[in-house]
């Protein structure tokens, strides 16, 4: 095709199953699952009280960007030492992020209001109170701009920073940018990130009011359960990966071990409502057939895909029939497996951690199982990789995104060539 | 690398404090008029947008009811591109269209924020108190009203914008890199058609506070943009959206499509603000890569009015002296992630009609300049990070 090659040579991921490649590769393989009943705030008066919190690290002052930032550090720290590319501080090549929109939180609002001095105001007594410097703080963390910035000042990323949403597909689009900048030759190397920390009582609520949370609250680890006949919704969750992604030259040149390659990346929109997928799955069967063409794939190639599998009543539907419509007979063939079940759904984080786990799943050779498979949907007779982890030959994995808004995106990752 | 391809700009869609589409804004910056709002914020002071029939370009009330205002302006402003490339309702090219908006997110629900911190100066809250009065009050499609990538969202289920949906965010540069990404997208054949743009509302009072946790916002008179100092800086938040229809040559030429410029380079920095000087280095050190064919010409400037950032964009300004500047700012007010493609759009229209608005600017830094122009430089500058500069050219 003449274009370069784009391959990962550095890899780090941080979720509620814990920190690192190493633990949640462990973790996830064992069926062990990362969510539990929300310990951070009062839980009362929530439908949903269990979420897949980052509950071992923390940030102080306490912020769900603060931590989204910390959370993003972490992944980047781990996947840098992998690769162990250009110097500390010093990285060739563009940040593109992933990462929830940012507002101003309860906790500082609530700041700003006890500032106020008064028992009942409005906003202009909270306009009066903004000022003189007292919350400048605020300013910085509260702009959209502020994680990357910051990000990019730590690592010496090369140019200025990109923060994107594509709500659940974020995590792959950053992927995507990386690998379109690498493809037109204007970097070698790129640095994508994806975080996401907003378990906040204001986000579970607005996830509640549009009814797309499991309410299955007890037990808290069974609540996420892709493809079963009973699931109810998703499960909200936290974590973070970051993926180092260069042109294959320039990896091999520099001898850098090459973890495996984004074959493909494709993109659909979705125009048919707000939430919800269109039924019949066109715009994703598009999204997957864009994907197979970009990598130059037979979907006969494909031999494992890594599902959104957000277990709701529809993606899961959805996503069935959109899969069945591209691979046909060959569906049945392939095993699917939605780490969701285990670390819940880490929306803007997902493509990115998905990814991640996708590339872990070629290197050992071992699919993850999808937790809480014990009631399969008949509707969708896919081939699940239920309750335990299973061996298989796997050389090529689709993983898939498709979110909020309309927002579809898939990637083809493949090993080494021999 | 095969050749880069030309990328022309076909469509152009602005909605603002000044009024809908490309003849109203041509006459009213010919005419210097500014819409200013003193007092329904004060001391806070606003360009309001100027009425506007969404149901234009948003024909479905139940559409216009699921947005909040910052994504009705934008969708509007995206409607009023592709009616001005002659591509609304041409499906096969929407449903292939690339499309990256560059958002901020939504406005907070006043009255349901206000009951509570009300409540909570009143001391005695049960813990779960946060949660049943959002559970209770919040309105449960608010939330997609808020959401950032629900701009790009509603784009794509009003007009029907359906190949590809990015969403970059981080206020004012978040629309220069999306503007810089959609051409070199274009360029390299990675795409043929792109809808790139903003909208902003900035009748916000959540707004006025983030931006007054830093000192940021003008109060009390309206002054124009260059004869703002430290003792009455900041910006006036602006209503605006912008959006552009961009195209590889080839594209425009086989449907047909006439530009109304090109659009030749965009490029963008993260300078390093600690450093004082720094927004002044980064704007110098861009200037050579837009490869301008004179010292002297035309400058479209998004500043903000903020300083030190205002007064180092002045100081690089002032180094290209043969450069007759315009300032966004004085006429627009602040649009944050809008500002960039206003300017892109401004200059786009400028070139298309044969000449340069004039100047609005008391202290004499902008000048007059007769001629048409054949190329027009934007500039823009963070309020707190990011710089971009961008070349737009007349079609030979």
């Amino acid at each position: 095709m003449g274009r370069p090659i784009v391959v990962v040579t550095g890899m780090g991921v941080v979720t509620s199953l814990g920190s690192g490649k190493k633990d949640n590769w462990d973790r996830l393989t064992a069926g062990e699952s990362g969510i539990r009943t929300v310990s951070r705030f009062p839980i009362d008066g929530l439908k949903t009280t269990m979420a897949g919190t980052v509950d071992f690290i923390s940030v102080d002052p306490f912020s769900s960007t603060g931590l989204t930032e910390r959370l993003a550090h972490i992944a980047t720290e781990e996947a840098l030492a992998q690769a162990a590319i250009g110097a500390r501080g010093d990285f060739p090549g563009p940040l593109f992020l992933a990462v929830a929109p940012v507002e101003v939180e309860w906790p500082q609002r609530f700041e700003l209001g006890r500032a106020v001095g008064k028992q009942e105001f409005g906003y202009p007594e909270l306009l009066q109170a903004s000022g003189g410097g007292r919350f400048a703080d605020f300013h910085h963390r509260f702009l959209f701009g502020s994680i990357a910035g910051n990000l990019a000042e730590t690592y010496g990323t090369k140019g200025s920073p990109i923060s994107l949403s594509t709500a659940c597909a974020s995590g792959a689009t950053a992927i995507q940018l990386g690998v379109e900048a690498i493809r037109r030759g204007e970097t070698e190397a790129a640095l994508c990130v994806a975080t996401d920390a907003s378990v906040n009582p204001e986000a579970m609520v607005r996830f509640s009011l549009l009814s797309a949370l499991s309410t299955q609250n007890d037990p808290p680890q069974a609540a996420s359960k892709p493809f079963s006949k009973n699931r109810d919704g998703f499960v909200m969750a936290e974590g973070a990966g970051t993926l180092v992604l260069e042109s294959y030259d320039a990896a091999v040149a520099r001898g850098a071990k090459i973890l495996g390659i984004v074959a493909g990346c494709g993109e659909l929109t979705d125009s048919f409502h707000r939430t919800r997928s269109a039924p019949d799955g066109k715009p994703a069967i598009g999204c997957v057939l864009k994907t197979l063409a970009d990598a130059g794939m037979a979907p006969e190639q494909i031999d494992h895909i890594n599902a959104h599998g957000t277990s709701t009543p529809e993606n899961d539907k959805m996503e069935y029939l959109a899969t069945n419509a591209v691979f046909g007979e060959h569906t049945s063939k392939i095993p699917v497996t939605s780490n969701k079940s285990a670390v819940g759904h880490t929306i803007s984080a997902a493509g990115a951690v998905e990814a991640i786990f996708s590339l872990l799943t070629l290197e050992h050779q071992r699919i993850p199982p999808t937790l809480n498979y014990e009631n399969p949907d008949p509707a969708i007779p896919f081939d699940v990789v239920g309750n335990k982890a299973r061996d298989a030959r796997v050389t090529a994995v689709m993983s898939n995104s498709f979110g909020f808004g309309g927002q579809n995106a898939s990637l083809i990752l493949t090993r080494e060539p021999a | 690398m095969s050749q880069a391809k030309e990328v022309w700009i076909t469509g152009i869609g602005i909605v603002s404090s000044l009024g809908e589409g490309l003849d109203a804004h041509w006459d009213a910056l010919n005419a210097g008029r500014i819409n200013v709002d003193e007092t329904r914020f004060a001391p806070y002071i606003v360009h309001p947008l100027a009425p506007v029939s969404f149901d234009a370009q948003i024909p479905k009330k139940g559409d216009q009811r699921q947005m909040e205002a910052w994504q009705r302006i934008g969708v509007y402003a995206a409607g009023l591109a592709l009616d001005s490339a002659g591509v609304k309702g041409n499906q096969e090219i929407l449903s292939r269209m690339d499309m990256i908006v560059a958002a901020g997110g939504g406005e907070r629900d006043i009255a349901v924020d206000l009951a509570i911190l009300n409540a909570a100066a009143k001391g005695n809250l049960a813990p779960g108190f946060l949660n049943e009065k959002l559970m209770n009050d919040l309105r449960p499609t608010l939330f997609l009203a808020q959401l950032s990538n629900l701009l790009a969202g509603n784009i794509a289920i009003v007009h029907g914008v359906c190949g590809t949906s990015r969403t970059f965010m981080g206020e004012e540069a978040a629309s220069i890199d999306a503007a810089r990404i959609a051409l070199a997208r274009i360029a390299s054949g990675q795409s043929d058609i792109a809808l790139v743009g903003a909208g902003h509302n900035g009748e916000r009072q959540d707004l006025l506070i983030l931006y007054e946790f830093g000192d940021f916002n003008l109060k009390g008179k309206y002054a124009p943009l260059w004869s703002r100092d430290t003792s009455h800086g900041g910006f006036a938040l602006g209503s605006a959206g912008a959006f552009l229809v961009l195209e590889s040559r080839e594209h425009a030429q086989a449907r047909g499509a006439k530009p109304y410029a090109k659009l030749s380079r965009v490029v963008t920095d993260l300078a390093p603000r600690k450093q004082p000087g720094a927004v002044a280095k980064s704007l110098e050190a861009m200037w050579p890569k837009l490869g301008l064919s004179s010292d002297t010409g035309y400058l479209i400037s998004g500043a903000t009015g903020v300083e030190p950032v205002t007064s180092e964009e002045k100081a690089f300004l002032q180094k290209h002296p043969g450069y007759a500047v315009r300032s966004t700012g004085t006429i627009f007010g602040h649009t944050l992630e809008t500002q960039f493609p206003l300017g892109l759009a401004l200059a786009a229209l400028s070139i298309s009609r044969g000449a340069l608005f004039p100047p609005n600017d008391p202290t004499g830094f902008e000048v007059e300049k007769a001629g048409a122009p054949n190329q027009i430089v934007v500039e823009g500058a963070g309020h707190w990070q990011g710089e971009g500069l961008a070349l737009v050219e007349a079609v030979k």
